[in-house]
């Protein structure tokens, strides 16, 4: 923790004919080193292809499916409440079968759900990591009191049982609020819930590293330019610390991922009928799942499925910037 | 194989002798003084002026009296002041314009605090720094900026002192960005010029630290610091954490800066070798305090106080076949804490020469000949050198 992985390379330049023409920055020493890393790059690729899935929502459900919210009674046994035929319902124009009760499509209620997850998710990890980053630049540059408050709060933060206070703060929220309403007002209520109790974890990571940084002689060098704390802060620590912060914050999403299931799973996240992985499991996990398992495994393999690209893909961004393993 | 990277490189030092063995031989003892007699004190300041005169000087810095006090706190709820470490404690020289001021002393002795006060990166507990006529002791963030150009800092350790998310060009045309300074025929043209004065190819722009060696990173950092054209440079200990073999290119690569702009140059160094070369003054630090400073040639050929005759003593001979034998003056114990300095003449508990008064009453900085001033009661010239 000491100093960036850039020193290490220093051994390796020898001779003027080995050193490379254009000049090699961690970003792209860092690329080269995670092509190589194949679970890495699979997880990369399933990501960018569910990103596109998330955003082209609408497009697919309409090539391959039926309206998320559009209940379909007539595929259901009266009876049962459950869908007729084998799998669930599967079809060629139901292609994971539907829901028991309302008869609506999986397939499209697993792609819209995506939208929720990973815009809440994404967004919350911004929030965290834009506070965390400050922050943790603050606590670690001017220290004192200010490294006093901010260590304490993120102490404070990561103690706390944050699901209970995030089930409290979305109990006492009005339905319009902050000009948003509905659905809107919830995701923003999500995402402010879940980044306030994430940050503290790119926080530590910044100030321990803000912390060795501050005492190399570049930052001396910085001020005794002329250069104050913000120009010290965004040119000078903010590159150093870059790396690290993408690493963690690739390792936050998962969680927050999870984060989002776990509340709307408890009936504090979006509300039905918007589909959602963490209410579609909820729904599926009363009593339906030893009936009808397509409706609890769909939702449930995606959040496992994109828990896990995001956590192999974090892995291998670690290996590549932070040869050492910053933990 | 950090030297063949360098030796390629157009360098204004190449061809020339090392410090160590160059052309500063010291000079014979003056007869008339005997080599260990006492050297009388001359009239203080009246000295101190008729000495400056004499060199025809034109002050750029004057130190006076200058302290830093650093509050050592305990206790991790509330935080209490048990002390203060006594960093630099009523240091007082100055600086002629175009002359080099060397400023010697072991570790801990106070010399990069000295440097940061005049250089206003810490703003001294009491005492004053005055640069080119103005007092700049107190001058806040914002009154320092503009100031800053004028005194630029070059550091000891390469590695540190460069960002390594930077590239080449970014660091040195940093100083030119915080200062809003726009050179005629852009930052670029600037940058180019400086990398190849400092004898760097300026297509190396886009490159990062981590390419380049130590000294060619030292090289950077002097590039960086003359981008605005100051008129002083505090470089603070700039060849220590480098190979031997490339110190002495680093310091003439500065001294012929220094000639070619009409620099001024604080050099701080823990060892006399490395000042010899380069310094017109020497100023020996010992605990916070200046305890002798004299014209170079005076202080190599003639030193007063014990602690500089000790530190003398381990330079490395310049002439290796000379018949002066010299015996290396071993120090006994550690240097004493600056949190608790010993009382009096802070060298006695070390001295072997101390007497009782040593112990009892601080000899003061005195002029005991021309330029040449010492704090110790019993000065004398030693042949040592
Ligand atoms: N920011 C600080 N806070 C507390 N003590 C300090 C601080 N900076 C320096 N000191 C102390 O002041 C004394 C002088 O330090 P300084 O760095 O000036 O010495 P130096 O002569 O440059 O030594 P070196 O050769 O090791 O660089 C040391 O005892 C050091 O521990
Ligand atoms: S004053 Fe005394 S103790 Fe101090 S250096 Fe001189 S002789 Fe030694
Ligand atoms: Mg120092």
């Amino acid at each position: 923790m000491t100093a960036p992985p850039g020193e290490m390379m220093v051994e390796s330049v020898t001779a003027p004919a080995v050193v490379p023409t254009e000049g090699r920055s961690l970003w792209r020493s860092g690329w080269i080193r995670l092509r190589r890393d194949k679970p890495a790059m699979i997880s990369g690729t399933f990501l960018i292809l569910l990103a596109l899935i998330a955003i082209f929502a609408p497009v697919i459900v309409a090539l391959l499916g039926h309206p998320p919210n559009e209940p379909h009674y007539d595929l259901l046994d009266p009876n049962t409440a459950t869908p007729r035929g084998r799998f669930g319902g599967m079809s060629w124009h139901y292609l994971l079968g539907v829901e028991p009760v309302n008869g609506r499509d999986i397939f499209s209620r697993t792609v819209y759900g995506a939208r929720v997850s990973l815009l809440v998710a994404l967004l919350a990890t911004a929030t965290a990591v834009i506070i965390g980053t400050v922050l943790g630049m603050l606590a670690g540059y001017l220290g004192g009191l200010w490294d006093t408050i901010i260590a304490r709060l993120m102490d404070l933060l990561l103690s706390v049982p944050s699901v209970l206070f995030a089930i409290a703060i979305v109990a006492v929220i009005p339905n319009k609020a902050f000009g948003l309403s509905g659905s809107s007002l919830r995701i923003g209520v999500l995402v402010f819930v879940i980044g306030i109790f994430a940050w503290p974890y790119i926080g530590r990571i910044v100030r321990g590293q803000v912390l060795s940084l501050r005492e190399r002689e570049f930052i001396e060098a910085s001020r005794s330019l002329g250069a104050g704390t913000f120009t010290v802060m965004f040119r000078e620590l903010l590159p150093n610390v870059a790396a690290p912060v993408l690493v963690y914050a690739t390792l936050l999403i998962p969680t927050n991922i999870l984060n989002e299931a776990a509340l709307s799973y408890l009936g504090v996240g979006v509300r039905p009928p918007t589909a959602s992985w963490g209410d579609s499991l909820a729904v599926a996990s009363h009593g339906w799942y030893s009936i009808e398992p397509i409706f609890m495994l769909a939702p449930g393999l995606a959040i496992f499925a994109t828990v896990l690209a995001f956590n192999l893909l974090g892995d291998g961004l670690r290996d590549a910037f932070d040869p050492r393993g910053g933990r | 194989m950090t030297v063949r990277l360098t030796k390629d490189l157009r360098s204004p030092a190449t061809g020339e002798p090392s410090p160590a063995t160059g052309k500063d031989a010291v000079p014979a003892q003056p007869t008339d003084a005997p080599a260990t007699g006492a050297v009388p004190a001359a009239s203080g300041e009246a000295g101190e002026v008729r000495g400056r005169a004499a060199r025809g000087g034109d002050e750029l810095v004057r130190v006076t009296d200058l302290t830093k006090l650093f509050p050592v706190r305990r206790g991790t709820l509330v935080r209490r002041s048990t002390g203060a470490v006594r960093a630099v404690d009523g240091v007082g020289f100055a600086i002629d314009r175009g002359t080099t001021l060397g400023l010697v002393g072991e570790s801990g002795s106070g010399k990069s605090t000295t440097g940061r006060l005049i250089s206003r990166l810490l703003e001294p507990t009491s005492g004053s720094v005055v640069f080119d006529g103005r007092d700049i002791s107190h001058l806040s963030t914002r009154e320092l900026r503009p100031m800053r150009r004028d005194i630029q800092m070059i550091f000891q350790d390469p590695y540190s002192s460069l960002n390594p998310r930077h590239t080449i060009g970014a660091i040195v045309a940093a100083p030119l960005r915080i200062q809003k300074q726009t050179p005629r025929g852009g930052i670029r043209a600037r940058v180019r010029e400086l990398l190849e004065l400092v004898g760097l190819n300026p297509e190396h722009y886009n490159r990062y630290p981590n390419e380049f060696s130590g000294g060619q990173r030292q090289r950077i950092g002097i590039a960086r610091a003359l981008a605005t054209r100051p008129k002083l440079i505090i470089a603070d200990e700039p060849v220590s954490a480098l190979d031997v073999s490339i110190r002495a290119q680093i310091i003439n690569l500065l001294d012929g800066l220094r000639t070619e702009f009409g620099l001024t140059y604080l050099f701080i160094a823990h060892d006399l070798s490395m000042v010899r070369h380069i310094s017109d003054r020497v100023a020996v630090m010992y605990l916070g305090q200046i305890i002798e400073l004299a014209d170079r040639t005076d202080l190599f050929s003639g030193a007063l106080h014990p602690y500089t005759h000790a530190l003398l003593s381990a330079v490395p001979i310049p002439d290796p076949t000379s018949h002066h034998r010299r015996e290396r003056i071993r120090l006994r114990d550690e240097v004493p804490s600056p949190l608790n300095p010993p009382v009096a003449c802070r060298f006695h508990p070390r001295c072997w020469k101390a007497q009782e008064i040593c112990r009892t009453e601080a000899p003061p900085l005195r002029e005991r000949a021309p330029g040449h001033q010492v704090a110790c009661h019993f000065p004398e010239k030693r042949d040592v050198v």
